[in-house]
Formats: structure tokens, sequence, C-alpha cells
């Protein structure tokens, strides 16, 4: 049996299930102030008279880092960063304690400024008497060469408690975003490995020995054992549970929005072919613009409890959250309100609900039950336009060949499945905007915590050869070789997969089921005088986000349920 | 974050499937360095730096500008339609006020076509720039541009479409013609007889550093700008000017481009060329963008950068002075050369010779522009091509006056089909395109 379990801001799903079916589902309250008992506490809830040997994977998503992050609660980090020309590195600047030091690699790779061994010494010597114990390095084009890194890497090891390499987060280029990734890192570190520690020794004790899965923003998952070496990668893996919860929902592999409707905001994302889209960056948190990789989500200020206005004459909804609707308590009303105004919400105080709209109704001249509709579809109206935009924003991504630009695939959404509390209750307005047929994703209030368990082990690599260097090299995977003169593109992708299968079965996928795929391969003679010199060969390989096999039973019986009504 | 202070938009669109030849410097690598740099260094993180995807341009774009033998589609490749359309993307964006200023860095460039096109001239078919001029024209109604091509070669395509127009100042500064192909572009090219004057020519000798190309563009050319006060500025910017530019012998620098594109402060950048594709163009192109944004570029330097690079010889200092004076007094004196012009010989017809180096061949050509003192004048060329073909081209400018409007429409009309392979029309009042065909 798996578990699945999100932490998300007010409440924790946690799911239960097997090849046959949801064994349980259960919500309990989340205590922000103690993320380490919620997980705890929906563990236990989900697992009583469950034999711990019974169960076989445990996936979680926590918002522990995503908060530490927001709120700002993070040890000082070293940050050690050598640039060479271009953008001034000063103005990446992510804390306090940053400091540029000589070295630098032009975009190929080649040497330009040499590391200087004393001038790391100093830096070392400052960042100890400061208390850091948590390191990040960072060059510019280290993707290319990782050799400054390493050099200082080493310089700084036997001081500090870990130091983490910007060429082994990730194979993009974009040095800002390297900085702030790799910052991100060093910075949640610390807490992350204490909180997954206390949670494996907890359940431990329980006798459930085995190894944690988290949750990434991809809407994949990593061991605790990989999650050591990418803390960050966990940040806002919450939208990705859900994405994944509607993936195991998708019927067939037509192109659908997912729309994941809570009480303040509203999280959209696109599938393409069950396979949810990727950012082709990574996600921002707070401030910091990452390399982490992540799914292409569009939050926005609509959700069951945003506050209903009228402004200068005009009906509005949201972006704000003023507490709770009306009929739970509540002063401001909210889409909740309107749809027991309606009558499709049951509630002992509808008439609480139908007063709280009266100054609104006056002021638009209509009547009560006028206003709830049209609060509803001035919700609606904004969820289904924010996902045209995301729609159009995923279309209109630039392209670099000519025949990507005169063939290339144009996502068109057939529908658009729905999930979250208030979903259901939505769904017909939604499907009242014309846009598309609406489904609800069945068990919507714990789909989460099911995509969570049934998520599958995702990673990527980037490959990079050059045949007139005579290299090859993976650097996020400790992977460098020499290579002959007659290297080709089809050698080229081999190795990419080998070292990708690799990396999936380290960080604990199913070698039996491993669904690989190479997303970008690009090979350019490079000519010099008249003479090609050499070909440089560029290649993106990695298991996309998708459903862990041998479940194909269960979703289908959800399906099934959910078209019976239930 | 970073904040752009002007909001740059950029197409980029290095057309990583289409190569003249696989050996050829305008091949698939070209951009390749240069979108690493970009990438690396988060251009498009920075606020007020976006990304546009560049719109197809459409069959009449191109015939407001070219008459194309024997037609579009023998001469051009998706590839000029998708780097017109990136052009043309970048122009409605700053017409639209989406953006302040924009730059299309594609390929492949357009400056050396020409208004006929029988084939390739310098590895260029279709006049990118003129494309999306006289679709911002046709869609916004703009009329007075001035087009500052800073490519190290002669943009001798550009200067023969707005030979006759007087709305278009057309300013190309380059390597002197006698030392460089195209072999043109010398101070005595000023424009045809209705628009005398709008076409300037600053040969600079070769090894002009940083020095000489700065004191052109603050000394002749920002005044000349200042004085013609058009709607809009664009830079043809070609990169071949630099130091380690293997086809060219200048001693620009990323810094000198950089500097040059703030003291410019064009609307609108569109690459031309520049072949040094790792060692200049991942620098001048990061120089380039962050100038237009307002940002510091300080920093851009080539890993070999130094004084020596961009040195320049004191007789080389002394000739720059020299053009530039000299472009500065016809620029004054334009009117009474003019007339010293119409004094002299019958300057409204030309004959003249076109070789397309990049496919071998060559055309005669004899022009006819009617003179006017309202408009551009009717304009009416009879050409030929050693391949046999045989055309008349006709065009009517944009904001023709009745008189030559009148006149275009009837030497269309008369014109014999059966002497020409086809007879065309460009009709840019009414924007139609016209062909009568033989038998």
């Amino acid at each position: 049996m798996i578990i699945g379990l999100d932490v998300g801001g007010t409440h924790t799903d946690v799911v239960l299930l097997d090849q046959k079916g949801i064994q349980r589902e259960i919500k309990v309250p989340t205590l922000c102030s103690d993320l380490f008992s919620s997980v705890l506490q929906g563990i236990d809830a989900v697992t009583a008279d469950v034999p711990a040997a019974a169960i076989k994977r445990i996936v979680l998503s926590t918002t522990l880092t995503t908060n530490a992050v927001i709120q700002g609660r993070i040890p000082p980090v070293g940050m050690v960063v050598c640039a060479g020309p271009g953008i001034d590195p000063g103005l990446f600047r992510t804390n306090r304690h940053y400091v540029q030091v000589r070295g630098a690699m032009d975009h190929r790779g080649r040497e330009i400024d040499a590391v200087d061994p004393r001038e790391i010494r100093a830096v070392a010597e400052e960042f100890r008497k400061e208390g850091i114990r948590h390191i990040g390095v960072v060059g510019k084009f280290s993707i290319r060469n990782p050799r400054h890194e390493i050099q200082i890497g080493e310089l700084l090891q036997a001081d500090f408690e870990k130091v983490f390499l910007g060429h082994r987060i990730s194979g993009s280029l974009n040095f800002a975003r390297r900085i702030a990734t790799t910052y991100l890192n060093a910075a949640v570190y610390p807490l992350h490995k204490e909180f997954f520690e206390a949670v494996t020794r907890a359940l431990g004790a329980k006798g459930l020995v085995l190894p944690l899965r988290l949750l990434k923003a991809d809407g994949g998952n990593m061991r605790l054992e990989s999650s050591l070496e990418f803390p960050a990668q966990t940040i806002l893996s919450g939208p990705a549970a859900s994405v994944m919860g509607a993936v195991a929902m998708a019927a067939g592999r037509e192109d659908a929005l997912v729309m994941d409707i809570g009480g303040t905001t509203t999280d959209i994302a696109v599938l393409i072919g069950a396979a949810p889209v990727l950012d082709p960056l990574g996600i921002t948190v707070g401030a910091h613009r990452t390399l982490i990789r992540s799914l292409d989500t569009l939050s926005i200020g609509v959700g069951g409890d945003s506050a209903v206005r009228v402004e200068k004459g005009c009906l509005t909804v949201g972006p704000d959250r003023n507490g709770p609707a009306i009929v739970y308590g509540g002063r401001t009303p909210t889409p909740t309100d309107a749809l027991a105004v309606l009558g499709e919400i049951a509630s002992e105080r509808r008439g609480q609900a139908a007063a709280g709209f009266e100054p609104l109704a006056a002021a638009l001249g209509v009547s009560v039950t006028a206003v709830a509709g049209r609060v509803m579809e001035t919700a609606c109206r904004a969820m289904i336009e924010a996902a045209a935009g995301l729609v159009a924003h995923i279309n209109s991504k630039p392209v670099y060949t000519v025949h990507e630009l005169l063939e290339g695939y144009t996502v068109q959404p057939r529908s658009l499945l729905v999930l979250g509390g208030p979903a259901p209750y939505f769904a017909r307005h939604l499907e009242a905007e014309g846009a598309y047929p609406v489904r609800v994703v069945p068990r919507w209030q714990v789909a989460n915590a099911i995509g969570a368990a049934l998520a599958r082990t995702t990673c990527e690599v980037t490959f990079f050869a050059d045949t007139q260097q005579g290299k090859a090299d993976a650097p996020g995977e400790h992977f460098s070789q020499a290579i002959p003169g007659d290297y080709r593109l089809e050698e080229a992708e081999a190795q990419a997969l080998e070292l990708l299968r690799q990396k999936a079965l380290e960080r604990g996928a199913n070698p039996d089921f491993l669904e690989m795929e190479v997303v970008e391969r690009q090979v350019f003679n490079m000519v010099r005088g008249f003479n090609t010199t050499g070909r440089n060969m560029r290649v993106r390989a990695q298991v996309k986000p998708g459903l862990i096999h041998g479940y194909d039973d269960l979703l289908a019986a959800l399906a099934a349920d959910a078209a019976h009504g239930v | 974050m970073l904040r752009a202070k002007h909001r740059v938009g950029l197409v980029f669109f290095p057309a990583y499937d289409w190569a003249i030849s696989p050996t050829h410097p305008e091949r698939e690598e070209r951009l390749l360095y240069t979108q690493d740099q970009i990438l690396e260094e988060g251009l498009f993180d920075i606020e007020g730096i976006v990304e546009l995807k560049p719109d197809l341009a459409v069959l009449a774009d191109v015939q407001r500008v070219h008459f194309c033998v024997p037609d579009v589609w023998s001469v051009a490749t998706e590839s000029h339609f998708i780097s017109a359309g990136g052009a043309r993307t970048i122009g409605r964006a700053v017409m639209d006020r989406v953006i302040d200023k924009g730059f299309a860095l594609v390929r492949p460039p357009g400056h050396h076509a020409m208004r006929v096109v029988h084939g390739s001239r310098g590895f260029c078919n279709i006049n990118i720039e003129a494309v999306m001029i006289e679709h911002l024209r046709r869609a916004y109604g703009v009329r007075r541009v001035a087009v500052v091509d800073t490519d190290c070669h002669h943009g001798d395509g550009t200067q023969d479409i707005y030979w006759h127009d007087p709305d278009t100042l057309f300013i190309s500064l380059h390597q002197d013609g006698r030392t460089l192909y195209p072999g043109s572009g010398f101070p005595s090219e000023l424009g045809g007889p209705n628009a005398f004057g709008r076409t300037l020519n600053i040969p600079l000798p070769p090894h002009t550093g940083e020095e000489g190309f700065l004191h052109i563009i603050r000394h002749v050319v920002k005044p000349i700008l200042e004085e013609f006060r058009p709607e809009l500025v664009i830079n043809s910017a070609g990169q071949d000017n630099h130091y380690s530019d293997p086809i060219t012998h200048m001693n620009f620098s990323a810094q000198g481009y950089a500097e040059l594109t703030s003291l410019l402060n064009a609307d609108i950048a569109v690459l031309e060329g520049g072949y040094s594709i790792e060692s200049a163009l991942p620098y001048v192109n990061l120089g380039i963008v962050l100038a237009m944004a307002g940002l510091d570029f300080s920093h851009v330097r080539e890993p070999d950068y130094g004084p020596e690079r961009v040195r320049q010889e004191p007789g080389v200092t002394d000739a720059v002075k020299g053009v530039g004076e000299l472009i500065l007094t016809v620029w004054r004196d334009r009117q009474r050369l003019r007339e010293r012009l119409l004094a002299e010989r019958n300057p409204y017809r030309r004959s003249r010779r076109i070789y397309y180096d990049t496919d071998g061949i060559s055309e005669s050509q004899e022009e006819v522009v009617r003179p006017c003192e309202e408009c551009g004048g009717a304009l009416k060329i009879e050409s030929n091509s050693d391949r046999g073909a045989h055309i008349l081209a006709i065009h009517i400018p944009v904001r023709a006056c009745r008189e030559c409007r009148e006149e275009g429409r009837r030497w269309f009309h008369d014109a014999n089909a059966k002497r020409f392979d086809q007879v065309m029309l460009q009709d840019r009042p009414e924007d139609t395109y016209l062909v009568k065909k033989k038998g």
C-alpha cells in the first residue's frame, strides 16, 4: 500500500491506497507552527490498524521549505560567485554574505581567468568568523566547465558542513537563477535535513522503515537521500500534487486544463497528452527566480472565499480573502455565499449570506439572487480568461528553428478538470462560460494526496559534446569524457539516456517501467575559416512527470465512481 | 531584481535549421553562442525586457518593397519570411507602445537586397528593414524614418530602395568601399534628384577604432538626425566592425557597440552582418541589448579586449574627422549641390550593372524617375539578368502626388507585355501589386 500526504496551508490531506482502490482518505487541520505533528498525525490516522509491513511507499509533499523561504526563516549562507564578462554579478546578490572572487569561463567553457586559492582561503576565514556553516559556489558558464566551482568547493569543504555547487543543481543556462537556486538549496538544507530525519525516526519507531519519498515542484518525486543534495526542489510541491491528482483522472491523451480551486486562489495548469506542461526555466519563490524545474502553473486571486465587492459600480471578486465566507461565520460576502444564496450549497446561514449581498444588490440595482449569479459569472469568467491567457502564453513561447515555427505544436485544451474544496460547486458555472466541458476530478478533496502517492520519480540530464575540444560533459552528473572527432549525435543521445537511467534509479525510480525521452537534441557544425572543425551537440533528456505503473485499474474504478456521481 | 530603464522587446530567431551552405558564414551556428550568452546572462529575466515570438511576414509585405524575379518564392525561403516577420513584430510592438524600443536579432540579414531581386547578394535576399518600414507606413501611417546602417559593409540594398524617397533618411557607416564588398557607398552617393541629400554615406578607413566610430555618431549622425526629425530611427545593426571579425578590418568592440547604441538611441535595431560568432557576437549583442534597456554595460568586455585591440592610428583619426566634416558640409549644402547636379546632367535616368555575388547573377538596369517636387516620383525600372530574365517594374511611392500616380499607372497600362517576361506595378497608394505577363 502507498501513503500519499500533502500538507496544505489549512489542511493536511492523506490517502492510503493500493491497486484495488483508495482504502482510506483523511483530512487533518495543518498546524503551521508544527508541521512535524501535522505529518505524523496524518500518517497515524491513515495507518491505524494497518500493519507497518503492508506499507510499501510513502510520498510526502510539504510546505516546509516554501514557508521557510517566504517567511525568511533561513540561516546565513555564504555565497561565492565568480563571473567574467557580462552583467555585473553584484546585481544578482542574494544575501548578505555574497562574495565575488576571481575565476571566469567563457560560453564554451574555456578559462578566461583562473581561480586564486589564496583569495578563496581568505573568504573561508571570513565566513567562518561569521559562523556560517553552509556554502553555495556558483560560476558563470559552470555547466560548460565546472572546474572552477569544483576547485573552490574543494578549498572550502573542510571548513563547512555542506557546500553546494551550482553546476550540480541544474543543467540550464542562467547565471542569476543558478545563483538564486544554489543559495536556496544551501539555505533550506539544515531545516529540511533536520525535519525529515526526525520524520524518518518517528516513522521508524512505528515500524515504518522504508525510504521516504518527497514530491518535487515538477510533479515527480525523489528519495530523501537525493533530496539532501537538492532540498530546494521540494519548494512549491503543493500545486504539483494537485495537478498530478488531475493527471490521474485525465481521460485519454487530449489536451486539458486543470484548475485547483482553493479558498483564496485558483492554480491553473495545462496537460498535453496526460503530462503536465513544465515551466521552461523554473519556479519563482518570493523574490527568487530559480532553475527549480516545475510545472507551468498560474495562480490567480479567485477562490471560494474571495472577497466580493462593488467598486465604482462594478462587481469585483478577489483578489484578496477577508476571512471565511459568511456561511462559515465570516462578514464579507464570497462566491461560497453566492452558491448558498443560489441554493447550490445547503447552509443554515443562507439568510445571513443573502443579507450580506443586500448592500451590493442595492448598489447595482438588482436582486440579491441576481447578484449571486453575477458573482459566480464574474469569478468563473476571470478563471476561464486566466486559463486562456496561460494557454496563449505557452503557445507564444519562442522557438528557434524554421521547422518549429511553421510546424510547431499548438496547445488546444478540449476539457477542463477541476479539483479542490469548492470544485463541484464551481463546475456548472465554469461550464456555463461555454469555453470547455468541465469535469470534476473524482475524490476532488484529496486528489492532491492521490497525486502525490502515484507520482513517479522524475529527473533530467543535460549533456554537451564538443568534438573540436574533444570532450563530452554532463556536469550535473559528474560526467566528463574524451570523445573522438567522429562522435555522433546518436552516441550523445545514448550516453545522455544512460546517465538519465542511472540518475533515475539512484533517485528511486522503478527500473522496469522507466519512461525516458530526449526533449532537446541539437547539433551544429562548427566552422572556422572555411573548414568544419568540429560538431557542437546539446542533448537534454528527462523522465517526464507522470504516474507510476500498475494503478490503471484503480484509476478506472475512480473514474467510474465519478461517472456514477458517487 | 534588475529593472530596465526602457522597455525593450527582443525577437531572437537564430534559424537553427537554415544555412546558405554548410560552411558559409551565414549558417546554423551563427547565433548559437549569442544564445548561450543571452541565456546565461538571464536577459529575459530582467524586468522590462521581453522576448517576442516573430510573426511571419506575408507576401504583401514583400511585394510592397521588392520586385522579385520571377516571383517571391523563387528568391526567398521561409526563413526570410520569419526574419522579415521578426523585424515587423518589433516594429509593431514599438508602434503599439508595448515596448519603448526593440531589437530583431534575426537571420538571414537583408541590407544588400535592392528593390529588384533576382537572387541573393551579400547573403541577402529580402530587405528586412524595408519590409518592416513599409509595413509600418501602411499600418500606422508612419512618414519620416531614418535608417542608420552600422554594418561594416555598405548597405547598398537599403540605399537603393530609398534612393528616391524624400521621407527616408538613409545613413550608412562602413569600411571604405575601395577595400571591401560591395565596393560602393562613397560620399558622392547622395540620393536621386527627388530625394537629394536623403542618402548619406560615411566610408571609414580600415582599422577605425572606438574613437572614430563614436566621433562620427556624436558629431555627424546625431546632429543630422536632430535636424531631420524622424518619427522612427532604425539601426541596421551589423556587428562586423568588430576587431575579431574574419571578413572585415575594423577595430571596434562590444563596449564601442554598446556606447554607439546608447548614443544613437534608435527605436528599432535589426541585426545585419557579423561573422565573428564566438569572439564578438555574444558580447556585442549583450552590449546592445543592455544599452537599449538603459542598463550598465561596463562589464561587457571580450575576454581578449585591450587598448591595443581598439587602437586607432593618428592617420586614421584624421581621415575619419575629414570624412565627417565632408558629410556635414554636404548635408548643409544639399540644396545648392542639388541645383548644381540638375544643371550638369539629367539625373532622372540611371543605367546600372548589379552583381549578385552569392548567387553569381549579373543584372543590368535602366531606371527612370519622374521629376517631381511634390513626392518621390513615379519610378520605372527595366531589368535584364544574365539568366535571361527581362522585366519592367513600376513603382508609385506611397505618398505619390496625383501626377505621379497617374503617370505610373499609365506606364503600366501602356507597357507592351509582349516585350517582357512580366510587367509589375507596385501601386503603393492603393497598396496593390499587379503583374502583366507575356501572352
